[in-house]
């Protein structure tokens, strides 16, 4: 019997060459399209150079910087990067686990977006720190006066989270690649076989091959997905454990958590979209798949809104408190637009996914996920860089806040950092998992439906 | 003298490499060969398939203790340094314990990940490469990574035609002497 359409693929045509071929298609020649999107990608990482090279030589003065707002734009940058990589993981390993099928098709490019965007968020506390020559004083050692790390900081235990979650998300990452690129590599010639040959370490998909690796990929999913739920509650802290208002609330690990899985799905739609058509998909990447992406969106979407819910609540509730004051202030404050810009985006916005239409249409989704970004990146900024001005213990302080060319400029950079890297990735490496997505096709079998002997 | 295909690529396994189009055929042939008593066979498959992985009935791989004794390390390391770091220059904190347990348990889940996770990569890797000291010694089709499933049955030349007649008789689209 011939080998029938899988339930979510589109036609009967699908079958594992098929899947094969598709995929190792998307390594060939690149196209103009390609090259002017990896081109706009260096421009923007140029700009961050530059305005980086300026701040090394000028001082982190040149930033939009002033009294109290001492975390800013370049923190706001980190949380919305170390966000976006979330969905990666939840998709890969958490819907592994929930033996989800459709994550298939589209686990590859999450995943590598995960770790690019932990490169990215990675880059700021470093730039933000100053004097970037000093950035081994992170490292827990002992200073010249025998004195070591404060272990009671959830700074240090953001370093700790964030550099296992970028340890652990790339192992994950390479270990789903090996049987692909082999796959590659029995397809390809040239330059390129040798790279294929050399980067799937002697893969040939034998019995004890998959005994072993079958095995550690799900442990890896077992480890990355309370990971993944720690990171992000991790990086709240950050902000929950200081006195400021509006920053010391017991929900921000769940708030946060959500907001970094919908942000980080969003920006999973606003890659793939343009991926399918670039690299002609259609037939793997199929709406259903997006309508699930979508669905993910709205369920991540209420429980945020369901956060800035009890947020407002809690801080009208509580009577005329610092609390009050500071959610007033995020409002009607002079940065009114920035908290009205971060409610639209992210609280009312997601109200249209309801409606199936909006799910299968992928324009509309394209828009969607991207207004969804702006709002998640106004999101860390309201509360990071918006309370910290509005911060009523010092009364004395008029603070304004400003962001400068610098900080735009190195923002601009990050953007550019995190495509260029991307987008050398689904040129090089198989961008969809060629082995799983075979491993939800029916197998060819010759007697019956099922394979069993 | 190249060391490394000393150590992975010696001599050829003589035997004979079936090329399977069916899953199920692959699959009955495996439980024919189990049911013959045979456990030296090697199968090729472009994507992990229980009912394969149900013929084959190999024992649980010991990765699994990998990612364990790594998870156990990377705990006691993460506890071992917050503590013996607390206590070498005790300094209080927020009126905390020197030694406060709760967050430094934060340390000790994330050590306890990537060790667990760092340990279960050695795990795959040392035991692929054991593995791979047979495995180098027996013959491959590309199109094993694509759409074909593979069954390498080792057997001397006197045996080799037979075999290569068992194999057809189970469904091979091809068969090749090694």
């Amino acid at each position: 019997m011939a080998q029938t359409a899988a339930p979510g693929t589109s036609g009967a045509r699908v079958t594992y060459d098929y899947v094969t071929r598709v995929i190792n298609n998307t390594l060939g020649n690149p196209s103009k399209g390609y090259f002017a999107l990896l081109g706009v990608a260096v421009g923007l990482l140029t700009i961050g150079i530059i305005c980086l090279l300026f701040i090394l030589r000028y001082g982190l003065g040149l930033a939009g910087y002033s009294h109290p707002v001492y975390w800013a734009v370049f923190i706001t940058c980190f949380v919305f990067w170390v966000g976006i990589a979330h969905s990666g993981t939840l998709i890969s390993a958490i819907l592994f686990l929930f033996r989800s099928a459709w994550r298939t098709a589209v686990y590859r490019v999450a995943e590598a977006m995960t770790v690019f965007a932990v490169m990215t968020a990675g880059l700021f506390p470093l730039i933000h720190i100053g004097r970037q020559w000093y950035f081994y004083w992170l490292v827990p050692y002992p200073n010249e006066r025998g004195l070591w790390p404060n272990f009671k900081s959830p700074l240090i235990w953001d370093e700790f989270a964030i550099g296992t979650y970028f340890t652990v998300s790339t192992v994950f990452l390479i270990m789903g690649l090996i049987p692909d690129i082999a796959a590659v590599r029995d397809l390809a010639t040239g330059w390129r076989k040798k790279l294929y040959a050399l980067t799937s370490l002697g893969w040939r998909g034998t019995n004890e091959q998959w005994r072993h690796y079958s095995r550690g990929y799900l442990y890896l999913a077992g480890l990355a997905t309370p990971l993944v739920l720690s990171v992000h509650s991790v990086v709240s802290w950050d902000f929950a454990m200081a006195q400021v208002p509006a920053w010391h609330e017991t929900i921000f690990a769940p708030y946060f958590v959500a907001g970094a899985i919908y942000s980080g799905v969003a920006m999973v739609i606003s890659l793939l979209v343009p991926i399918r058509k670039l690299f002609h998909l259609e037939e793997v990447v199929t709406i259903s798949h997006f309508e699930n992406l979508a669905k993910l969106c709205l369920l991540t979407g209420m429980i945020v809104g369901f956060a800035y819910a009890t947020e407002y609540f809690i801080a009208w509730y509580s009577g005329p408190t610092p609390e009050n004051k500071a959610f007033w202030y995020r409002a009607f404050g002079p940065f009114w637009w920035a908290g009205w810009t971060m409610n639209v985006c992210n609280w009312f916005l997601p109200w249209i996914l309801w409606f199936k239409k909006v799910r299968t249409n992928l324009t509309a989704l394209f828009v969607i996920s991207i207004f969804v970004n702006i709002g998640m990146w106004f999101e860390r900024f309201v509360i990071i860089a918006i309370h910290l001005a509005g911060e009523p213990f010092e009364p004395f302080v008029k603070a304004g806040y400003n962001p400068t060319w610098a900080d735009w400029g190195i923002m601009a950079g990050s953007f550019g950092w995190f495509f260029m890297w991307f987008l050398l990735f689904v040129k090089n490496f198989p961008a969809v998992s060629i082995s799983e997505v075979k491993e939800v096709l029916p197998p060819p079998v010759r007697h019956g439906k099922g394979a069993h002997a | 003298m190249n060391p490394l295909k000393e150590l992975f690529g010696g001599a050829m396994t003589p035997g004979v490499l079936g090329v399977f189009g069916h899953l199920d055929d692959t699959t009955r042939a495996v439980k024919d060969l189990k049911a013959e008593g045979r456990e030296d066979f090697t199968v090729f498959s472009p994507m992990p398939r229980h009912e394969l992985e149900d013929a084959i009935d190999r024992p649980v791989s010991s990765v699994r203790m990998y990612t364990l004794v790594g998870g156990i390390a990377g705990c006691s390391i993460g506890a071992w340094v917050t503590l013996y770091m607390s206590y070498d220059w005790p300094t209080l904190v927020g009126g905390k314990p020197i030694g406060s347990i709760p967050p430094y348990v934060v340390i000790m889940f994330e050590m306890t990940v990537l060790f667990g996770a760092l340990n279960t990569l050695v795990g795959v890797a040392l035991n692929a490469l054991r593995a791979a000291r047979r495995e180098g010694t027996i013959p491959y089709d590309p199109r094993f990574s694509n759409d074909k499933f593979g069954l390498f049955v080792p057997c001397g030349p006197d045996k080799a035609g037979a075999t290569e007649a068992w194999l057809k008789q189970h469904g091979a689209e091809e068969v090749r002497r090694a």
